[in-house]
């Protein structure tokens, strides 16, 4: 009898260890190698750029207002996210209402409501807060700069306030992420009593946060590494049908460097790269694996200074940088790792405006202008650019920058490349072309993202935002501009504000305070396993519609 | 013996001190912007403002040193800037992490480098001696971070044997000695222990072969002490020098490499100093350079007193 029961007891176990080995083993994982050298902050405003935001802040985390990744072939606009509408006051144009998705749940059960709202905007907009988060309010407050409070009129609706009237509003939201209120009161009610100083009990909680987040995503924090890994698993009850994960876990690795990252991918140990190296593109299309690519909103350029004595304040000459460079032979140099510009944004874009200027390769024309303009082969044109030797977005600086010394040598420009230290370069992006740091240069090369009309457009061509202020670094001053810009701005419904950005756009474009060289096209590589990829005209992407086979 | 460890220990304390003035000056003095990771170059002056004053940058750099060397002496090392986690508690892991990758190398470089330089001082001048010392060359010579890819290339794109990145495969929460960790170990710690064996191998073929031609060799061979007994004797009188280089190499290996740990994506020390010096992380650095400055001041230390414990003629000294 005792044999027997233990001989079931046994057979139970293999059972069970059968059934628990098979489950396993059909789980379905998705792993990532990033590019980001540590696990971007998972604790609802992620640092590492956007790259946080596509992997730690929109899989885990919703916000009131989305960007659609659902096209590979349209520009990516924004659309309802945890609201359902929104309109501004018509009689006080700094107040919004949104009206709030009904029946959504935070991952630990509470529900997402106006109160929740208030507290996520509290947590980098009210000092006097107990879960005011200073390491949140940089990354945060940037990308939405006139924000100034919320309040909850009902369950479901709340007002936002802004410091004037931003018809950015709505964009910028996409960039607040909603994290459980509830959940981080529990945690701060965990934080041992020995700890009495609020501020520090705050932090803790907000570091156990990080460790266990909870959002309304479609998918779930599970098990943080520092340093190390980053697990999520789906969220059945995402909210949103159609963005409800078919795949059981995401795994996200911090693999900086691009030659391990590719051999990863190789060696089966990912399924997924971000920028893979570009001399081995071929071997990993070679050995099954999937290159996606599109064109992103992003720029690579010089932006120009317009300070005294800069030889770009004539036009002409800039005009002729434009036409100067066979931007066809550069993607060449590049492995087909970028996309033409013809603007900040490109054809089709909603803010595109048709200019009248025509960005392309015409040497014969652009000869002409710097003659015009009192250049030749005998009296060059000498300019200074100051740029990196590498850094966040600046995909191969030093070889595209010796390709536009050598290509412009053409049209009668004598380039002198001043390469500084990245993070050098990127501060004096900020101070502008007459700060000592700027090293005498008259044109910088710093790239840009273009998702937001702030960060595309605004800061580079308004008065307001000149050094120190934000990154117009060249002192561009045109009232015609700061005009179009308020226009922009004080325009409420959307195909109004897009068609005020567009007419924005083509003067930016007319009167080149950049040279356009490319728009970086996100190339990642992925096992040929991994199905229902949308490469959007986007930083972003949707792991939450992708699936394994 | 006690005053003697007294003295060392009294000697310590400048190097720490000196140490830290140094690493806070030099990270404070390089360009860029200490907030780069937590506020982006469009922030207003009033964020950026505040911002300062909550990292305490707004401060005199002498108030900031104090403040920061009186905490540390406290044990707390401040703040991550760009994760808001404890540097202290950073800084442990990422040690504990390289502390992994330093013994298996260690382990790897003073088996081979020991097995090496012996065999080659022993057979002075003969075709082992010429092999043995040239594989020593091309230990030292070699940049690690070509080894590294090389390897990668080798064993996990094309022959698919081991991980190419990571400290242990999906589902791991730490490193524990089974087979997967150990293999997500193999290429790191191989890559890492050729300088040391290359270094330890050409330290004892001059040791043994400098024993080998003294008096007292010649004096046991002729009492007739076998060939194992003179061995024996060699190695002892070699061993303090072995040790010392050998507590030297295991200090540079805690201090982890930037490039190994950054190939191999390996969170120790190395990679963590990476981070720290591209996000501008001046805690993170900080804390970092001193618990390794701290890590060779007693390595420094364990290796004076056992040196002293082999050959007690030092302490005299």
């Amino acid at each position: 009898m005792k044999r027997t029961g233990l001989r079931a007891l046994l057979l139970g176990v293999v059972a069970l260890a059968g059934v628990v080995g098979t489950a396993a083993a059909q789980e379905r994982v998705l792993r990532i190698g990033m590019t980001a050298a540590d696990i971007p902050r998972t604790l609802g405003q992620p640092d590492q750029g956007f790259e946080g935001n596509r992997f730690t802040g929109i899989p885990l985390y919703d916000a009131l207002t989305h960007w659609d990744l659902s096209k590979a072939d349209q520009a990516s606009v924004v659309i309802p996210g945890l609201a359902t509408e929104w309109a501004v006051d018509a009689n006080d144009r700094t107040k919004w209402v949104f009206r709030l998705r009904p029946g959504v749940r935070f991952h630990d059960g509470s529900p997402f409501n106006a109160a929740a709202v208030v507290w996520n905007v509290q947590k980098v907009l009210d000092q006097n807060a107990p879960h005011f988060d200073q390491s949140q309010v940089g990354v945060t407050v940037s990308r939405m700069p006139t924000l100034r409070s919320a309040r909850a009129i009902d369950e479901l609706t709340v007002e936002l306030t802004t410091s004037e009237p931003d018809s950015f509003l709505p964009i910028n939201l996409t960039n607040l992420f909603m994290a459980s209120p509830a959940h981080w009161q529990a945690k701060f009610n965990a934080v041992p009593a020995s700890v009495t100083d609020p501020r520090a009990r705050a932090q803790q909680a907000w570091a156990a946060f990080a460790a266990d987040p909870s959002g309304t995503g479609p998918f779930r924090g599970a098990r943080f590494v520092p340093r190390e890994r980053f697990e999520m698993t789906a969220n059945r009850d995402y909210w949103d049908a159609a963005r409800r994960p078919q795949i059981d876990r995401v795994v996200l690795l911090p693999i900086p460097e691009a030659n391990a990252r590719t051999a990863a991918l190789l060696g089966n140990q990912v399924d997924w790269i971000e920028a893979p190296a570009p001399d081995a593109v071929p071997q990993i299309t070679r050995r099954g694996f999937v290159m996606y690519q599109n064109a992103q909103p992003h720029v690579w350029p010089w932006q120009f200074s317009f300070v005294e004595g800069s030889p770009w304040l004539d036009r002409r000459v800039r005009h002729a940088a434009n036409l100067c460079v066979n931007r066809e032979e550069m993607k060449q140099l590049l492995g087909g790792l970028m996309e033409t510009p013809r603007g900040s944004v490109p054809p089709g874009h909603p803010w595109w405006g048709n200019p009248s200027f025509n960005i392309r390769y015409d040497l014969p024309e652009a000869q002409r202008l710097m003659r015009e303009a009192g250049h030749s082969p005998q009296r060059l044109l000498q300019v200074r650019v100051l740029t990196s030797a590498s850094g966040s977005g600046q995909m191969q600086p030093v070889v595209m920058n010796e390709f536009l010394q050598q290509a412009l040598r053409e049209c009668y420009f004598d380039v002198q490349l001043e390469v500084g230290e990245w993070n050098a370069v990127f501060t004096n992006w900020r101070e502008g072309a007459r700060h000592p740091n700027a090293r005498g240069a008259n044109a910088i090369n710093v790239t840009f993202a273009t998702m937001d009309p702030f960060f595309a457009m605004v800061r580079f061509v308004s008065s307001a935002t000149q050094p120190p202020v934000s990154n117009n670094w060249g002192h561009f001053v045109n009232p015609e501009f700061d005009q179009l810009i308020a226009a922009a701005r004080t325009t409420f419904d959307a195909a109004g504000r897009d068609a005020a950005l567009a007419r924005l756009h083509a003067r930016i474009v007319e009167e080149a305070p950049f040279l356009w060289v490319a728009h970086d096209v996100g190339p990642r590589a992925m096992s040929a396993r991994v199905k229902g990829v949308v490469q959007p005209r986007s930083w972003f992407i949707d792991i939450a519609t992708m699936r394994i086979e | 013996m006690t005053l003697f460890l007294l003295r060392r220990l009294l000697y310590a304390l400048p190097i720490v001190l000196g140490v830290s003035l140094v690493c806070f000056a030099l990270v404070h003095i390089a360009p860029g912007d200490p907030l780069i990771s937590v506020l982006p170059p469009d922030a207003t002056d009033e964020v950026r403002a505040r911002m300062m004053a909550a990292y305490g940058f707004d401060r005199p750099y002498h108030e900031q040193f104090l403040l920061w060397a009186w905490r540390a002496l406290h044990g707390d090392l401040g703040m991550s800037i760009a994760t808001a986690r404890p540097v202290a508690s950073e800084v442990i892991r990422a040690v504990g992490n390289t502390l992994i990758l330093a013994v298996a190398a260690t382990v790897i470089g003073f088996a081979f480098g020991l097995l090496f330089g012996v065999v080659a001082g022993y057979f002075r001048d003969s075709w082992i001696d010429k092999a043995a010392s040239t594989l020593a060359v091309v230990g030292v010579s070699v940049p690690h971070y070509w080894l590294g890819m090389v390897l990668v290339i080798i064993f996990s794109s094309e022959l698919g044997w081991l991980p190419a990145t990571g400290m242990g495969p999906s589902g791991s929460s730490g490193w524990v000695p089974d087979l997967e960790h150990l293999k997500h170990l193999a290429l790191p710690a191989l890559t890492m222990s050729v300088i040391p064996m290359g270094i330890v191998a050409r330290t004892t073929r001059a040791l043994v072969a400098e024993i080998l031609s003294q008096d007292f060799v010649g004096a046991l061979r002729a009492k007739g002490l076998s060939e194992g007994g003179v061995f024996r004797h060699v190695v002892k009188n070699a061993a303090p020098t072995a040790i010392a280089v050998m507590g030297l190499q295991l200090g540079y290996l805690l201090g982890g490499s930037i490039l190994i740990e950054t190939v191999f994506s390996w969170p120790g020390t190395g990679f963590l100093l990476n981070n720290a010096i591209f996000q501008r992380d001046l805690p993170l650095l900080q804390g970092t350079i001193l618990v390794l400055a701290l890590f060779f001041v007693v390595l420094n230390l364990v290796v004076d007193v056992v040196q002293t414990l082999l050959d007690p003629r030092i302490q005299r000294a």
